[in-house]
């Protein structure tokens, strides 16, 4: 069998851009997998988004950043192979891989995951109601108009108010679809300024504070019912998109029996985006959700980096330490730290987010002692970034704390 | 034929069976095996559109079943016939065992009970365990399980490839499937004249096999019903691929009298479920899930199975009961009318049916008379969607995964649309290929469905675009 010395799983910018720095690195054999007949992931799909900005110092839309992503990689010696769906991981960096002439097995030395996010479902959200066709999330929403030209409703109600709501609003407006209403379950929308302003100037009206109670519709959607309050009113329309509440694209760590943080829903990772199985890395958005496309380009460099010098020897044989947490804290990666590595690359700071909107101290502290605190507003699905002391790969307990105010 | 033609009214069928749920569907198959010319009525966009679409895919010994009923028996037969047919069908058969867990003294001491009344139901391989027993049998089980009963012929089938292969079978030895067909009123005058919003059907006999109308069809047909449907919903929830890491045996509860209760239990597909709930309620048709049970049927299978904790929810949807005001199944043959009845065919239809169909043919009793003239048995061979064999994904020149969670292969969804009887709905197309129903609900691949699908479901994924695009 031709082993690699590096699988990437997923070609979306942070699985191109690790490709590229591990290249650069000098590491011998890199192969691609991605089931798609494209890269970009995600971002293929966002019409409107700027991309590129830091990394190829232009502006991009999705599609043209996709594209400019197969230039680059067609400029480096990587093994890159569309239509290879992983299947299955194994212990031992063995991967079972499904393509067009059937199954295959291949291995390497290293495997890098970078899966991505996808959006929470209605399902998995346990929304009341019947389940008629017209049901989707953004993702989905861009696919019907970027790919295929089509459209899944003509009136939806959008449930959300990430930033991607914005994105599946701006997708309606722009092909012909009037969104009825967009609803935020929560009493604060979770970006602040253009969703306050945005719907309403467009003629959508905008609540927060407001639940789908019931979903009505045998063939296709009919009605939702909201509450807000104690006011229960029926909205006519034709769909409703559930948008954001992303998750990590993490379901092959789970059914091959690999270590999942609880928090990030994510592969468990250290200081060098090294899983608990130190064979196994991972960067991108399936770490955590969700940072833009070019965190997650970022991010595959300076992971790819730490995996390319990490390729020089065995794999890590120390145990990592679990980074603990106090609650409303939703995750933190990374989660794991291992001692005695000290590659270049890697992941220089801790990124946390927060469960609920809150206000408080949160602080750091290193084997029993605080090295950094901060009081502030802190905000579901922001990011927080708090820079990794040197020291906390050697610690025997790091932790982050809260205190909130009341 | 054409979905929407009309009908001439001039055939002459032998047998018009309305209704293609599990039932229906089977009675199809036998009647066609038997030599008839069978018409099979449905009014869905699509087969499988009541009860049948929703189950927990169990096939059942009957170990408690009523003590001599006729659904015991025909659990029995139909299971029976079912494990005789289902390798040449290429249909699975997931040979999981059940546990009934007794998490109470109290509950263990119905267990004795349960396992003699099995005996007397004629199922041998029963076994009673003690808690460490069954934690052998089931290492995912909570620690204050009490004790079991081990039934080790209880098996997990695909809940809708089967009854698409008894229609498939019945549509190669000529039968005529209608769907989005109505029955509206029949009147008998030596055969059948059944008014549908197609036109006409004439027919020598009549089964209704109509499920959560069995009474209203009874109605329409001239008969005063002899029972009421009184539908009973039950929710589900179905947990990520991940969970079948934790599960292997289908976990039931010690029963009482009012259902089979919640059970935990591995599908042919790979996944585990928890569920069903059982709430009467009088809509036949609205089957709606609701937060806070899907959220209590979470806990409850975490509780029982401590692993489940933490494993994502893959689906969830309800189906709904054909029950009636009494247990049994309501079968009436009103011979005088060329009429049968299979009524009340509540939670162990998925077994039963090809049983159910042997029998209705036995009252009907053409086939001992030599009435129709039977053919060679057609062969049908479906594709596989169970995970325990081999997928169209594993082998080559599948021509690209279409559903990534599923690993649904595009020639799999084209052979399913050019197949003899192919999906009038979306709901069809995903019990056909799995297509949508996984982890990601269609996050990924619900648009490039839409385009392979465009013309040939019911509801179209994609509205059409102002201007006609
Ligand atoms: C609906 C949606 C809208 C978004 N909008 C924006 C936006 O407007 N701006 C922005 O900056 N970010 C946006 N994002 C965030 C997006 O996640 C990032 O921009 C970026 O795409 C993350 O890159 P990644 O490399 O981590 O993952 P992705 O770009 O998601 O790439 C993952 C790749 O892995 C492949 N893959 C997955 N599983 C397998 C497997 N088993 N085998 C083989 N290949 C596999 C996928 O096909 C995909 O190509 C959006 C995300 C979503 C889901
Ligand atoms: C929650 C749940 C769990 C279950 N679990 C199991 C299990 O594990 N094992 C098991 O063996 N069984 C199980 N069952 C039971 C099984 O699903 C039912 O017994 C079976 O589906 C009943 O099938 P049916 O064909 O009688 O009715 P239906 O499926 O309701 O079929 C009747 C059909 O008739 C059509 N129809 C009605 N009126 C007309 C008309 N006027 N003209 C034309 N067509 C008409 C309807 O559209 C429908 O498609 C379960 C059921 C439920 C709800």
């Amino acid at each position: 069998m031709n082993r690699s010395d590096v699988i990437i799983v997923g070609g979306g910018p942070s699985g191109v851009a690790a490709a590229i720095a591990m290249r650069k690195a000098g590491v011998g054999k890199i192969t691609l997998l991605e089931r798609e007949r494209y890269l970009g992931g995600a971002t293929r799909h966002c019409g409107h988004s700027p991309f590129g900005m830091l990394e190829f110092g232009r502006v991009y839309l999705g599609a043209a950043y996709g594209r400019r992503l197969e230039r680059e990689i067609a400029r480096h010696d990587i093994d890159l192979r569309y239509g290879h769906s992983v299947a299955q991981l194994g212990e031992d960096g063995e991967l079972l891989v499904a393509n067009p002439d059937g199954l295959q097995t291949l291995s390497a030395k290293r495997v890098l995951m970078t899966t991505g996010v996808r959006e929470t479902t209605r399902a998995a959200r346990f929304v009341t109601g019947d389940r008629p066709v017209g049901i989707v999330t953004t993702g989905t929403l861009q696919a019907y108009a970027a790919f295929h030209n089509m459209m899944p409703f003509h009136r939806p109600v959008i449930v959300g108010s990430e930033l991607v709501t914005l994105s599946a609003i701006w997708t309606c407006l722009s092909h012909g679809a009037r969104p009825a209403a967009v609803l935020e379950p929560r009493s604060h929308s979770l970006v602040r300024a253009p969703l306050n302003w945005f719907p309403p100037l467009m003629g959508v009206p905008f609540h927060r504070d407001a639940q789908v109670v019931d979903i009505l519709g045998r063939g296709r959607v009919e009605a939702v019912r909201i509450k807000r309050g104690d006011i229960v009113e029926t909205i006519e329309c034709d769909g409703i998109l559930f948008s954001g509440g992303f998750t990590p694209e993490a379901s092959l760590f789970l059914t091959s029996g690999l270590a999942v943080d609880l928090g990030s829903a994510g592969p468990a990772v250290d200081q060098d985006g090294r899983c608990e199985n130190p064979r196994y890395f991972a960067a991108g958005n399936v770490l955590r959700a969700v940072e833009t496309g070019g965190w997650a380009f970022r991010e595959g460099r300076a992971i790819g980096t730490a995996l390319a010098a990490d390729l020089l020897g065995d794999p890590a044989r120390a145990a990592p330490t679990k980074v603990t947490y106090d609650a409303p804290i939703k995750l933190v990666v990374p989660s794991l730290l291992r001692s005695g590595s000290a590659l270049p690359g890697g992941l220089k700071d801790f990124q946390l987010r927060f469960q609920r909107r809150v206000e408080g101290t949160l602080s750091l502290s290193i084997d029993g002692r605080e090295v950094w605190q901060r009081n502030a507003i802190w905000r579901p699905e922001s990011r927080i970034i708090v820079p990794r002391p040197n020291n906390s790969t050697g610690a025997q307990s790091v932790h982050f704390g809260f205190r909130e105010e009341v | 034929m054409n979905a929407q033609s009309q009908l001439s009214g001039s055939e002459l069928f032998d047998v018009a069976i309305i209704g293609a749920g599990i039932v229906g569907c089977a009675v199809a198959r036998r009647f066609a095996l038997a030599g008839a010319k069978v018409a099979l009525i449905e009014k869905g966009s699509d087969i499988l559109s009541g009860a049948s679409k929703a189950n927990s895919a169990i096939l059942h010994t009957g170990f408690d079943a009523p003590k001599a009923s006729l659904e015991l028996a025909l659990v029995q037969a139909g299971r029976q016939e079912y494990l005789d047919i289902h390798q040449d069908m290429n249909l699975p058969l997931v040979e999981t065992s059940a546990l009934v867990c007794a998490w109470t003294p109290d509950e263990a001491s119905k267990l004795e009970g349960i396992t003699e009344q099995g005996r007397q139901n004629g199922i041998d391989r029963l076994r009673l365990l003690t808690s460490a027993e069954a934690r052998t049998v089931e290492p995912g089980l909570a620690h204050n399980l009490v004790a079991a009963l081990h039934v080790l012929d209880e098996h997990v089938i695909d809940p809708w490839s089967a009854p698409l292969a008894y229609v498939n079978q019945a549509i190669a030895l000529g039968a005529n499937v209608l769907r989005q067909c109505e029955v509206r009123a029949g009147a008998f005058d030596g055969t059948w004249l059944l008014e549908t919003n197609r036109g006409d059907i004439r027919s020598k006999w009549v089964v209704n096999a109509a499920g959560l109308f069995g009474d209203h069809v009874d109605a329409r047909l001239g008969f005063q019903p002899e029972f009421l449907i009184k539908p009973r919903k039950g929710q589900f929830v179905v947990l990520d691929k991940a969970a079948s890491r934790q599960l292997k045996t289908i976990i039931l509860p010690v029963p009482n009298e009012i259902t089979k209760g919640v059970v935990v239990c591995p599908t042919a597909f790979g996944n585990i479920l928890v569920g069903p709930t059982a709430e009467e309620q009088d809509d036949r048709i609205r089957a709606t899930v609701e937060h806070d049970t899907l959220a209590a049927l979470v806990a409850h299978g975490s509780k029982l199975v401590p692993g489940l904790a933490h494993i994502p929810v893959t689906a969830v949807y309800a189906g709904l009961r054909p029950a009636t005001e009494k247990k049994e199944y309501r079968v009436i043959h009103r011979a005088g009318h060329n009429a049968i009845t299979l009524g009340g065919i509540r939670s162990t239809g998925l077994s039963s049916a090809l049983g159910l169909a042997q029998h209705a043919l036995k009252l009907h009793g053409g086939a001992e008379r030599g009435e129709f003239a039977s053919s060679a048995t057609p062969k049908v061979h479906m594709p596989n969607l169970a995970e325990s064999r081999p997928r169209d994904w594993q082998a080559a020149n599948h021509g690209d995964i279409v559903c990534h969670c599923e690993m649904v292969t595009r020639r799999e969804i084209e052979a399913t649309l050019s197949s003899p009887l192919p999906p009038g709905d979306f709901g069809g197309l995903r019990r056909r290929t799995r297509a949508g129903m996984g982890r990601c609900q269609g996050f990924y691949c619900n648009a490039r469905l839409a385009e392979i699908s465009k013309g040939y479901l019911a509801t179209p994924l994609a509205v059409e675009q102002e201007g006609g695009k």
